[in-house]
């Protein structure tokens, strides 16, 4: 399928950034997106296949610009979504909560 | 670590992953002990060093280096290393006639067992795109000339196979010993963006 995702060979792309000496994970909420799609796929009955194709559905500009596990979570979002497991909704309202729950504490 | 002070608010997508978390966990999908212990796995006990033995032992070991290139999953299981997204392997030997690179043009297919998580810029859209149609000025920028009259070959992972490179051993490989040359192996010289 023709997509944003299909970027070989696409010109208009700078020089390839690198860091030096860089970790594996670059904060907390990396390493429990990477654990969390690690075990979730095939408890909701998705593989592989399934999570890069709901990558490649995201909006080009948020393809683009959404750092690697961003991309991984917005997609497992839309499984869990298409699975009926949770809904968007669900999380973003225990969003909110932890955010009113950090503001009380802070 | 984390960078997320109290004080300040965390990010857009850290509350997302948290609440995501805590809501799997609620139904009984994930467990946080498992992603604890999936993600010190991935962060401290896989990494290069792996596929820095499997290249050290094909240095020295002429009928390994064969097994290895033949078919390179059970070759590489020899030294213990298997799994997810390594189930496949194909190992491209560097020559004085060819250097080979790997790429997932598509996503970010990688070998998980000899190399651990890729870096960014392996997953990154510029060296993504760039890799498969100016590959020599890619890895002139990585500080690898490739003379003019060496072939490069860009191999772009599919779905199921993952590519690891074979470089060449260099000059001052001669005499050390297996485990020695494991030092002298990088990350980067098993993706081919290094000499070795």
């Amino acid at each position: 399928m023709d997509g944003i995702h299909d970027i070989g060979g696409m010109h208009g792309f700078g020089p390839v950034e690198r860091e030096e000496n860089e970790p594996v994970f670059h904060a907390d909420w990396e390493r429990r997106a990477f654990g969390v799609e690690f075990f979730t796929g095939s408890r909701i009955g998705t593989n592989g296949d399934q999570s890069r194709h709901a990558i490649e559905r995201l909006p080009a500009d948020v393809y683009l610009t959404a750092s690697y596990y961003e991309k991984w979570m917005l997609a497992l979002q839309t499984l869990l979504e298409e699975t009926g497991t949770l809904s968007r909704a669900e999380i973003e309202a225990r969003m909110a909560e932890l955010a009113n729950e950090e503001t009380d504490h802070g | 670590m984390s960078g997320h002070k109290h004080n300040e608010p965390e990010s857009d997508i850290a509350l997302r992953v948290k609440a995501m978390e805590q809501l799997l966990t609620e139904k009984g999908i994930v467990e946080t002990n498992a992603i604890d212990l999936v993600a010190d796995y991935f962060e401290n006990k896989v990494g290069p060093r792996n596929g820095a033995r499997v290249v050290a032992r094909a240095w020295c070991d002429a009928d390994y280096k064969a097994r290895l290139l033949a078919d390179a999953s059970p070759a590489i299981a020899e030294l213990g290393y298997s799994g997810l997204q390594g189930e496949d392997m194909v190992v491209l030997e560097n020559t004085p006639q060819v250097h080979n690179v790997i790429v997932c043009t598509l996503c970010s297919c990688y070998p998980w067992p000899v190399l651990g998580l890729p870096p960014t810029w392996y997953k990154s859209p510029p060296y993504r795109a760039r890799i498969v149609r100016e590959p020599r000025a890619v890895l002139a920028e990585f500080g690898l000339e490739v003379a003019d009259d060496v072939e490069v070959r860009v191999w772009d992972s599919s779905a199921e196979i993952r590519y690891m490179v074979l470089p060449m051993a260099p000059e001052e490989s001669a005499g050390k010993s297996e485990e020695e040359l494991v030092d002298l192996v990088s990350r980067d010289g098993m993706i081919g963006v290094a000499a070795h």
